[in-house]
């Protein structure tokens, strides 16, 4: 598979020469640049080459490691059902990789060093293979090391075989990122020392008094008491911020304005990719409504929205029909609003829009912590901690199903774990994470790399973005999500995966089951052929767009049997949210959040599909009639968590949640 | 016969925190080795049917080892200043230096003061730790401590180390000297942000005795406390130069060994400096 070239003689050399100009693919030039759409780069065979070469960033020199010489990376186009050979040499002196994210290759073509294949040895060429029954917006970029950083990423179409769904007139891909002049090792490694380095929107004693004066000071001295007596910081949005980042739209800072051009009454079609290191953005166009056609690749049905948040590596297809001739800000601001990019979609060529101004940042609530629910002031006025209006929840009685077993009614997970336990918690006495909560996460490895469990973590798919709760216009939901196509796999899961996202910031460790990936003792194992549930907790206070390789989330929010499908889904921090998997592709597949350092910190894990027996093979009919129940009657989707969402316990009056008991 | 007690008993608690610990933090490597070891099932392996084991084992070894394993060192100058009170000025430093993993580190301690004005050193001391989290927010560290000055000595140390709730930083270590006398030291910090860069830190350091030490002029009990306030600018979060005053007093039979002997018993002096981190 792997075979030395001379480099010289190749082609790549050139492409190397052309690259140190630091040029600009076609498809990312400015339309001042006489770039009027996206050229279909369209093939079979491509050849990519993995360089470090000088690249001006906001009037800047810096040292990028990319694809071809440019960043982001060439707009790789092929048609879904050709069969493709990818050529990648590496002409670093360091090992490098390409992982071709949301495609499902075969697993030894997924481009992940140690898991999938070994990687790509300095002056080695690597020939990727793969012919896809899938079309849509995609991207790639290193797997190995902290490459992403340095520019190693690229966006990628697959054009349908057949007609496309979406009608428009013109296209433009948008990929989204984040720059430093600092070298990603020195970011990371300050992020061990001193992890608030790059926060510089922290709690000071002029919002103190601010606060003072607005909500009094004993008000003032509670809030911030339960805050610092956790240690948290209720300004912890994001690790790394505009402190150090300049964040580009296709490779361009604000300044460096990137502009597309339209003829007024278009359908343009944006493809936004996120192919950030560590940054999630909120995406909007002023005074232009967007209609999202597809999430992560695949098609769901429009739906129109003002802004969206895209966790990294998410990808999200809108369209937008301008009227007016007029410059339109596209831009893409910070979650922390630290920062923001702004490109200019436009009637002619070279303007510029007017970017707006930086909207204030605001901060965690306790939701965030884990408490979801509690922020409303005293217990008492919160339904869900009185277990009494609840007479739905009887039928959920463990103790009147002798027979239940967990493992088998993934649909049920959420009544007992999620929704309850701050009920037995009578006083604000419960607030300090460590302690009796154990019972909370019994999977969960306790100690120093676990801060806390969240106590009460609840489902927030129909929440918008985080920290856009308050903006006034629409915000896309996760919930509003629907899958264009039936999906593929109506089988309710046989078994729950749970699975937490757990982390101590201070000493910056991130893991899943306060577990970093060096120290997993085994992989999670999924069986071929099998349909599973993967419930997310996550403990932290930062939302995680966690990445399976190789496999679609069915994200469980409601859709019934047009749930949108993702590779990458956001958990928002004190969130409890599930996604339905189908173990089709035999391999060992990445698991991760896509936030590089947490990676590189031990967020990730291995997910083998094994060819082996299922051992948790159909638990279910036994069940069923132990317990009397009509599970194929059951609608699993009046289960679902994003019905139980937020802090009224409104998914109790759920008609469904007592089928169990009386079909 | 007291004294040897203590001594004794506090040897065998650090001869025990040494096997709780195992091996000290450099001699050993945090990660999961079955990716590599033989005769050992690793992890995962589906991929060495195409690319081969060894090549795959290595691999393997490297992309557990990033998810991690990986050593950071840190090094603090929080305190680096100019003290001056009456004409007399010192050059005071208290730094700290760890390098290691997320669990065990090898950890630096560093305190000392010498006249600006003959260039004496009065105290010197150097600590080297082996450092362990042992919950979320606390490191627990053994080692040894040398004092340079005022005369060369040597002590065990046993101490914890972290965040307390409401962001204090807090560091309490107790010593037991080779000639048999032990004592301790807590140090307590916060960080109180005026704006986003100028930060004001007070700080209190304590030191206790548990007997006298004439010769060091040391009374049992409550020795010494410097309380301090110190006013920073962030240009960098790494450099910050300050400027603080701090109230240096003595208690107690320390305090009446340095009257015995005409010194100062308290103090307030001046200071300017840098807070460096890197």
């Amino acid at each position: 598979m792997i075979n030395r070239r001379n480099l010289l003689q190749s082609g790549v050399g050139a492409g190397l020469v052309l690259g140190a100009s630091g040029m600009l693919p076609a498809w990312a030039r400015s339309a001042s640049e006489g770039n009027l759409g996206i050229p279909a780069l369209a093939g079979k065979d491509f050849d990519l080459s993995i360089s470090s070469f000088p690249v001006r960033i906001n009037g800047k020199a810096g040292m990028a490691t990319g694809i071809n010489g440019s960043v982001p990376g060439p707009l790789v186009r092929f048609r879904e059902g050709d069969d493709i050979s990818v050529n990648v040499t590496n002409m670093l002196m360091e090992d490098t990789s390409i992982h071709w994210h949301g495609l499902l290759v075969p697993f030894q073509m997924d481009g992940v060093p140690g898991i999938a294949f070994p990687g790509i040895k300095p002056g080695e060429t690597f020939n990727y293979k793969w012919n896809l029954a899938q079309n849509g917006t995609y991207w790639y970029h290193s797997h190995s090391g902290l490459q992403e950083q340095l520019g190693h990423y690229g966006p990628l179409i697959i054009d349908p075989k057949d007609a496309d769904p979406v009608a428009y007139d013109r296209e433009y891909v948008l990929v989204l990122s984040d720059w430093s002049f600092e070298s990603p090792h020195r970011i990371f490694s300050k992020l061990k020392k001193a992890g608030p380095t790059y926060n510089y929107q922290q709690r000071t004693l002029g919002d103190f008094f601010e606060d003072v004066s607005e909500k009094g000071f004993g008000q003032t001295l509670q809030d911030r008491a339960m805050w610092n007596q956790m240690r948290m910081s209720q300004t912890d949005w994001a690790d790394v911020t505009a402190a150090t980042y300049t964040y580009l739209i296709n490779g361009r800072s604000t300044q460096d304005n990137w502009d597309a051009v339209f003829a007024p009454g278009e359908r343009v079609r944006l493809r936004i990719i996120n192919g950030s290191a560590m940054s999630i953005f909120n995406f909007r166009i002023p005074g232009l409504a967007m209609t999202v056609v597809a999430s992560d690749g695949l098609n769901v049905k429009p739906v129109e929205t003002d802004e969206f948040q895209i966790g990294v590596a998410e990808t999200y297809d809108v369209i937008v029909e301008p009227k007016e001739a007029r410059a339109f800000a596209m831009v893409a601001e910070s979650i922390d609003r630290s920062g923001q990019v702004v490109a200019t979609l436009a009637p002619r060529k070279g303007m510029r829009a007017a970017p707006p101004e930086m909207r204030e940042p605001v901060l965690l609530t306790m939701k965030d912590m884990g408490m979801g629910g509690m922020d409303h002031g005293a217990m008492s006025d919160m339904p869900n901690m009185d277990p009494a209006p609840m007479p739905g929840m009887d039928g959920m009685d463990h103790s009147m199903m002798p027979g239940m077993d967990h493992s088998a009614m993934p649909g049920m997970e959420g009544m007992d774990h999620g929704a309850m336990p701050g009920m037995e918690h009578g006083g604000m006495s419960g607030m300090e994470p460590m302690g009796s909560m154990d019972n909370l996460a019994p999977g969960v490895e306790r100690g120093p790399g676990v801060v806390g469990i969240a106590m009460n973590p609840v489902n927030r798919l129909d929440e918008p973005g985080q920290g856009l709760g308050n903006v006034d216009h629409r915000v896309l939901r996760y919930s509003q999500l629907r899958s264009l196509d039936r999906n593929p796999d109506l089988r309710a899961p046989e078994r729950e995966i749970e699975l937490h996202l757990t982390s101590n910031m201070e000493r910056y460790m991130w893991s899943f089951d306060g577990v970093r990936f060096a120290h997993i003792k085994e992989p999670i194992k999924f069986y071929k052929g099998e349909r599973l549930r993967l419930t997310m907790i996550n403990d932290t206070m930062m939302p995680h767009p966690i990445h399976l390789h190789g496999m679609f989330f069915d994200v469980v929010n409601g859709g019934n049997d047009h749930k949108p499908r993702k590779h990458t889904i956001i958990v928002k921090p004190g969130e409890k949210l599930s996604v339905d998997i189908s173990a089709e592709h035999v391999g060992d597949w990445a698991f991760h959040c896509h936030l590089l350092y947490h990676m590189h910190a031990g967020m990730m894990q291995v997910v083998s599909v094994l060819d082996e027996p299922n051992p948790h093979a159909s638990p279910m009919p036994d069940m069923m009639k132990t317990g009397g129940m009509n599970m194929e009657g059951m609608e699993m989707e009046g289960m679902d968590h994003s019905k139980m969402d937020h802090s009224g316990m409104s998914g109790m009056d759920m008609p469904n949640m007592n089928t169990g008991e009386n079909k | 016969m007291m004294r040897i007690k203590i001594v004794s008993s506090i040897a065998a608690g650090l001869a025990m925190s040494g096997f709780a610990f195992g091996m000290p933090a450099f001699a050993q490597q945090e990660g999961n080795q079955q990716g590599t070891q033989t005769g050992e099932e690793p992890l995962w392996s589906q991929a060495d049917a195409y690319y081969g084991t060894a090549e795959m084992a290595k691999a393997r070894e490297e992309v557990l080892h990033e998810g991690g394993a990986q050593s950071t060192y840190y090094v603090l100058f929080n305190q680096l200043e100019a003290q001056s009170a009456d004409g007399r000025d010192d050059l005071y430093w208290n730094g700290q230096a760890w390098y290691g993993g997320d669990i065990n580190k090898i950890w630096f301690k560093t305190e000392g003061k010498s006249s600006l004005n003959n260039g004496d050193v009065e105290d010197a001391e150097l600590q080297a730790l082996y450092s362990r989290a042992i919950a979320p927010y606390w490191n627990l560290q053994a080692g040894l401590r040398h004092d340079f000055k005022p005369d060369s000595l040597d002590y065990a140390v046993i101490g914890v180390q972290g965040l307390a709730p409401y962001f204090f930083e807090i560091d309490v270590s107790a010593f037991l000297s080779t000639e048999g006398n032990v004592s301790a030291r807590a140090e307590i910090e916060y960080d109180l942000l005026l704006t986003q860069r100028l930060i004001l830190q007070p700080r209190i350091e304590a030191n206790l005795s548990l007997q006298d030490v004439p010769e060091r002029m040391l009374g049992a009990g409550l020795n010494n406390i410097d309380a301090g306030l110190r006013l920073r600018y962030e240009i960098k979060r790494e450099f910050a130069p300050y400027i603080g005053i701090e109230w240096q007093g003595n208690f107690g039979d320390t305090k009446n060994f340095i009257q015995a002997t005409g010194g100062e018993t308290d103090k307030t002096v001046f200071v300017a400096g840098v807070r460096t981190w890197f």
